[in-house]
């Protein structure tokens, strides 16, 4: 237990000081890997805990983002208002989905939810008034707020904004799964029926479960929309849904920190790979995704926890 | 009228690509309960081989052929290599590994042919052909012959052959067949292979139309999906038949109903998938499970 905490603590003070000891432009790198981490922990959330897969979490990425940006440019919004909305909105549309999702079994599910990452981009395209269509809506450049840009600079602060949302998100999904939220997932996930029989409702949980990790992904839309200042329909496709589920798989399903493990991956992998080929990080992704259910289904951060067990 | 006979033949030609590959889904789904998600990338893996066998001088057909016969050993070891460490594992697990293995395609895709879209020949001629007054493509009417022979072949091969009768009972009783002497966990391998091969009957046909591109079957496999769900996902003539049906419905939808033109058709079909799926989820032919606790 103490080790835990002296983890969570030196990774907190490493993700302060960060800023520091890189340059500015790696600074936006990681506000990326941040919103990536708040995603994936909403897959987390839902695969690894309540058991239903998501195929299609980009659909709430770009309803985040849409959020953002319509309120910011359209209604001439602020950020601290915004960027609250696009959670909440999200956080509603996953809960309407979740009461879909839960009649489906498994399969089915992936199945549709595969379907709603397809039609993502056609449907941003073609509410055009609303969405801009296919040139998307951009947005004025990101501002700190007044003091703090003269003293750490736009990039630093929306740095440590993106963190700061992340840290909640970790604290909030910490508290809510190592409780009774947390059992009933698991409950439900090993076996419903047994969950039903010792009176959990298994209709409350799971749509909960989606509801919460969608406003996630929500709050990760908004983010990137914000940091990029743009969001546009072709980004919000299939790609984005699953490399986010690869970055889950690559971190371990049920693994919060792993998380974060998936958001450093899938921000530097392409990064990297595009100095061999464009496409070698799709061809690392997949091998990765298979080789990791081969032969690791714990995931990464599941193999270190497993290494530092056997060790002590 | 004219225009409307044209529209319904088109809507079938793209319907008989959705059949093929909703039926390829259903064989894989029979056999091992789950869905391959990697269908699609893998029927355009082979359709990327077809065309590399052409550049290379082969004639059309021969270059079909030789690909019919990659796809189906490919798919076989595919199956033996990658999918057999987690024939019991939960669903779950299996559709991420068919999910990589859509990744880990299109990428080797991108990466062997790059992203540049390139045509593809068709096997058929390009003059319409005339039947009672109405022109009609010859592409279209050949890409139908083409799938529903296949699909002939395959329900002939199931039905009414050795082979057919193993892999039926492999898939609906696979500890009886077990002690009758069937290796189920081949027939497994097998349903991959031919699955495989009607993919990539489907890729070679709808690549003239839709031209090729490592993201070429990206929206034909979700309208698979919807065909397959529509028709009951255990249901080999429900998938057909399935296929069929959106093929026509999106082909009229985009003629005539403005609101929903083509832009719309992948929410048509995600629609589809989710109304069938809630209230009617053995589809259109598929029997009704009674779950077991």
């Amino acid at each position: 237990m103490n080790l835990r905490v002296l983890g969570t603590a030196a990774f907190a003070v490493l993700v302060i000081v960060l800023p520091w000891l890189i340059p500015p432009f790696m600074t936006f790198e990681f506000t990326y890997v941040g919103a990536y981490t708040i995603a994936i922990l909403g897959l987390v959330i839902l695969i690894g805990n309540s058991g239903q897969i998501s195929l299609g979490h980009g659909a709430f990425v770009a309803a985040g983002g849409y959020t953002v940006a319509v309120l910011l440019q359209s209604l001439g919004l602020s950020y601290a208002v915004s960027l609250p909305a696009a959670a909440i909105v999200c956080g509603i549309f996953g809960f309407g989905l979740g009461a879909i999702a839960l009649r489906l079994e498994s399969v089915y599910l992936a199945l549709a939810t595969f379907a709603l990452a397809a039609s993502v981009s056609p449907l941003l395209k073609r509410f055009k008034h609303l969405t801009g269509g296919v040139q998307g809506i951009s947005m004025p450049s990101p501002h700190a707020p007044e003091p703090l840009r003269h003293l750490i600079g736009t990039e630093t602060w929306f740095y440590y904004l993106t963190w700061g949302i992340a840290a909640i998100a970790f604290a909030l999904a910490f508290a809510g799964l190592r409780g009774k939220v947390g059992r009933s997932l698991r409950a439900i996930r090993d076996s419903e029926v047994a969950a039903v029989a010792f009176g959990i409702n298994p209709v409350f949980y799971k749509t909960l479960a989606f509801g919460w990790s969608a406003m996630y992904a929500g709050l990760a839309g908004a983010i990137l929309a914000i940091v990029t200042a743009y969001v546009s329909p072709d980004v919000y496709g299939i790609p984005l849904s699953l490399t986010l589920l690869a970055g889950a798989v690559m971190g371990g399903l049920d693994m919060m920190w792993g998380a974060v493990i998936g958001g450093l991956v899938i921000e530097f992998l392409p990064l990297y790979a595009q100095r061999v080929n464009p496409a070698l990080s799709s061809v690392a992704y997949g091998i990765a995704e298979i080789a990791i259910m081969l032969f690791m289904p714990i995931g990464i951060a599941g193999a270190l926890q497993r290494l530092r067990t056997v060790r002590s | 009228m004219q225009e409307l006979a044209q529209q319904v033949v088109s809507g079938l030609a793209t319907g008989s690509i959705f059949a093929s590959m909703a039926l390829a889904l259903v064989l894989i789904y029979r056999s091992m309960n789950v869905i391959n998600f990697a269908q699609g990338e893998m029927a355009m893996f082979t359709t990327f081989i077809a065309w590399e066998f052409m550049q290379r001088g082969v004639p059309i057909w021969l270059a079909i052929i030789a690909t019919i016969v990659i796809a189906f050993v490919g798919a076989v070891a595919l199956e033996r290599f990658i999918i057999r460490p987690v024939e019991g594992a939960p669903p779950l697990t299996i559709v991420i590994v068919t999910l990589g293995l859509l990744i880990a395609f299109n990428g080797l895709a991108g990466w062997i042919w790059g992203y540049v879209v390139k045509a593809f020949p068709s096997p058929f001629p390009s003059t319409p052909i005339q039947v009672g007054g109405v022109g009609f493509s010859a592409q279209d009417l050949g890409v139908i012959g083409v799938s529903l022979g296949t699909l002939l072949v395959i329900y002939l091969l199931f039905a009414r052959t050795k082979l057919g009768l193993a892999l039926r009972a492999a898939s609906l009783y696979p500890e009886q067949s077990r002690l009758v002497g069937i290796r189920v966990s081949w027939m497994m391998a097998l349903g991959w292979g031919f699955a495989s091969v009607v993919g990539a009957v489907s890729g070679i046909m709808i690549a003239p139309v839709v031209f090729l591109d490592p993201n070429m079957m990206q929206g034909i496999i979700v309208y698979a999906f919807a065909a397959a769900v529509l028709g009951g996902i255990e249901s080999p003539i429900g998938a057909v038949i399935g296929g069929l049906l959106l093929g026509v419905v999106l082909a009229l939808l985009g003629a005539y109903v403005d609101a929903i033109g083509t832009d719309l058709r992948l929410p048509v079909a995600f629609g589809i998938i989710v109304i069938v799926l809630l209230f009617r989820p053995a589809g259109l032919f598929g029997r009704v499970q009674q779950r077991r606790v």
